[in-house]
């Protein structure tokens, strides 16, 4: 077959899969295959908006300006954080392998996921005690993270990937301008977050408090969520014409958001920014540290996003082989 | 004692006279004055090499100089690790290491022997022993011998005739004062550290009852490889094997454990367990339990109840808990060590903002006194008998029986292979079917 025809083959398939999901761009609810497990999708609607705070804005940092509009496609977000339950089937291989036996699939998913790459078993419990069933995953690094949207894409054959800080931030917004979703009133705030002040030292199980507009939980928050990006500071200056995101090039800092059961009001904005840093691996005694587990980020989990447009399979690939940056 | 230059340094005054008062600073590090101290790696895994890392990370003027361990690739992985470029220390700053290993082929040591020729360079003033336990007490005997400052890491044997030798080398390390630090991070991390002072000063009151918890998963495993001997794939899957690990219980739990007995200022005089194989059951998780509960009974008759397992998609909790005559307190686990008394009233909770990462500062702490000439650290008593309690726990969940301390550490079932090579057999083979024997409560001799 001529790498023309093939490419025309794709292209075509591609604007298919695109019509087809347009027409049925709905809220739908991703089965884990071989497991009792499945993932809420809500579908986020494209859109353009305001990216970061109006400088009058309460607690404002310099690395949220300048605001600037952003054009975001439309997609699916999960509607929490993915919990401990999905992730462990991941992470644990043979977790996945005894689930399976139990609840066999018609599409063999684990024989499709069997050759993953995988995170090394942790030596010390990564939930810290805080709680595992019902309970958003932590403590895994961004690159893991992007690792489990590919073991996903092995066993569902849909795309998943981590959300750009731009789509992170649109979908916590949810279409307001204010602080929060709900405005800029923090008095409210304990109706929709677990933070400092209410969460006992520890997260809690997912999906407990009120939505925001888009149907999404826990965007404020409970864990802070990875993004696609890499964390520089005054990106919004000057970043480049139509790029949807800062690629990731160095190991630290990377982009995460919403703030966490850790926090306090003030960085559980939409617009509120935080790198990651060295020492959220401080505890792994061994050298090289592990590319997998944070060990010291007990407030950093994820969520992640289906685009409705289907990237090419170049692109997926691409998605799918971050870098490995080694850590010393 | 052998004059040795490191007590020749302390003796002339050279130390106090300021040599090493800013060994990074200035040209210290290049003087004519060989002032650096200079450590022998033995042992180098993943945390052999971060034990490393962290002694070239402390403000004295460090330099790893020897490196062995039983196997080549795993020596130059560590090499190639410590000297990468993009080091880092604790903080997060970048750090170059790299000019502070000067390994060269020549001190570079392969093999079961190999830990004798690290440790008898005469230069070296400090050995880092990392490797699997159940080789600590010969290497620990070699280390005192040869006069060397030691960090070791826990748990520091794996069954009594080891302990028994570790006991007798600590007197001995004290007699030459030689300072020793065991890897039981918990005695050098600010929340424990600064909890436990206030509880032994009797914030809690007498300490009644408490729990003591490692339950996680399931770590690494190596499968078995062609070619390899029986010697080697139990070496490489060194965590299955109790003549090198002891079983979990020893080689993790052997922290919480030991919180107990620092709480209780003593140690069990019996325990008494259940334990078993439930999950991990193949032929690749060699002879250890998955699980162990246990009851430990110290003098005053307390009992504090402790469990490990190794289990996936369960609830986990790697922490402790204590009750007093007069509070408790529920967690160590960072931001939630607080003591309560039984109103509710906290006593104290500590702050872990700007706390320094525990494994940093047990090296941070050991070579200042190395370069002040203080002899500060004598953990392997402690270590030694932690690790006992720990063995101890096995013995009774391996046996079903209630076993006390006294007959525990007279135990002369010693697990180490009668001959190291790598065609020698290791006291435990696995049968036909490829399994390994298991122990059977009831049924299995420990003592």
């Amino acid at each position: 077959m001529s790498k023309k025809f093939l490419h025309l083959i794709l292209t075509i398939s591609i604007c298919f899969q695109a019509v087809a999901q347009n027409a049925d761009f709905k809220n739908y609810t991703q089965k884990i295959g071989g497991s009792t497990q499945v993932y809420d999708m809500v579908a986020v609607p494209g859109g353009e908006f305001m990216m970061g705070s109006p400088a009058s804005e309460k607690g404002r940092k310099a690395d949220e300006g300048p605001q600037h509009k952003v054009k975001i496609e439309p997609f699916w977000m999960g509607k929490t954080e993915v919990i401990w339950d999905i992730y462990d089937l991941y992470a644990f291989k043979n977790m996945e392998k005894e689930m399976a036996a139990r609840y066999p699939d018609p599409d063999k998913s684990v024989q499709k996921t069997d050759a993953s790459t995988r995170p090394s078993p942790p030596y010390v419990d990564m939930s810290f005690g805080m709680g595992r069933s019902g309970y958003p995953a932590i403590n895994m690094t961004q690159y893991a993270a992007i690792f489990f949207c590919k073991w996903l894409y092995e066993k569902t054959g849909i795309f998943y990937r981590l959300p750009t800080e731009a789509e992170w931030e649109y979908a916590a917004r949810a279409g307001s301008k204010t602080a929060y979703s709900f405005g800029n009133d923090e008095a409210q705030l304990g109706e929709y977050a677990w933070y400092r002040k209410n969460s006992d030292a520890a997260y809690k199980k997912v999906g407990q408090k009120k939505p925001n507009a888009f149907g999404l939980y826990d965007m404020h928050g409970n864990v802070m969520e990875w993004t696609l990006d890499q964390y520089i500071p005054d990106y919004y200056a000057k970043r480049p014409a139509n790029e949807a995101f800062a690629p990731v090039t160095e190991l630290y800092p990377t982009s995460v958001r919403g703030g966490s059961w850790d926090d306090e009001p003030v960085d559980l904005r939409s617009a509120a920014r935080v790198g990651s840093k060295a020492d959220w691996k401080v505890l792994d005694p061994q050298l090289p540290k592990s590319e997998w587990w944070m060990t010291s980020a007990s407030f950093v989990g994820f969520r992640i996003v289906r685009p409705v447009k289907t990237p090419s399979p170049e692109e997926i690939k691409a998605y799918y082989s971050p870098k490995l940056i080694e850590d010393y | 004692m052998e004059q040795n230059r490191r007590n020749f340094l302390k003796a002339s005054g050279l130390i106090a006279g300021g040599a090493l008062i800013n060994p990074l600073k200035g040209q210290a590090y290049n003087s004519s004055v060989d002032d650096t101290i200079k450590v022998a790696l033995i042992g180098c895994g993943g945390r052999g090499t971060g034990a490393a890392a962290q002694a070239l990370s402390t403000t004295q003027n460090v330099q790893i100089v020897a490196m062995a361990d039983a196997f080549k690739d795993r020596l130059d992985e560590s090499y190639k690790n410590l000297t990468a470029k993009k080091y880092k220390n604790a903080a997060g700053a970048p750090v170059d290491i790299k000019m502070k290993v000067d390994v060269p082929d020549d001190r570079k040591f392969v093999g079961f022997d190999a830990f004798k020729k690290a440790i008898a360079l005469k230069d070296v003033d400090v050995v880092i022993l990392a490797t699997p336990p159940g080789f600590r007490p010969s290497h620990f005997e070699e280390a005192v011998k040869n006069n060397k400052h030691i960090f070791m890491e826990k748990p520091v044997a794996t069954d009594a005739p080891g302990i028994r030798k570790v006991l007798e080398l600590a007197e001995e390390a004290k007699k030459k004062k030689l300072n020793v630090v065991v890897g039981l991070q918990r005695h050098y991390q600010a929340n424990y550290r600064e909890a436990i002072k206030r509880i032994h000063d009797g914030a809690l009151g007498d300490i009644v009852g408490g729990q003591v918890y490692w339950v996680g998963s399931s770590p690494w495993m190596k499968e078995r490889q062609a070619n390899q001997t029986e010697m080697e794939y139990q070496m490489r899957n060194w965590y299955y094997f109790n003549w090198l690990c002891g079983d979990h219980i020893n080689e993790q739990h052997v922290h919480n454990i030991d919180v107990a007995n620092w709480v209780k200022n003593g140690y069990p005089v019996s325990i008494q367990g259940t334990g078993g194989r439930q999950v991990r059951t193949g032929k690749a998780y060699g002879e250890i339990f998955d699980h162990h509960t246990l009851d430990l009974v110290y003098a005053d008759g307390t009992t504090i109840s402790s469990q490990c397992r190794q289990f996936e998609g369960t609830w986990n909790r790697v922490d402790e808990a204590f009750v007093g005559t007069k509070g408790r307190i529920d967690s160590f686990d960072g931001k939630k060590t607080i003591l309560k008394d039984y109103k509710g009233s906290v006593m104290y909770q500590h702050d872990d903002k700007g706390d320094k990462n525990p494994y940093q500062v047990e090296h941070d702490e050991l070579f200042a006194a190395i370069a002040k000439g203080e002899y500060k650290f004598a953990d392997a008593e402690n270590g030694a008998k932690s690790t006992m309690t720990a063995i101890m726990g096995r013995m009774a969940t391996y046996s079903g029986k209630l076993i006390t301390w006294d007959e525990a550490i007279k135990s002369d079932i010693n697990l180490f292979p009668d001959k190291l090579a790598w065609d020698a057999s290791p006291k435990v083979l696995p049968g036909p079917d490829g399994l390994y024997p298991v122990a059977i409560p009831g049924k299995t001799q420990v003592i």
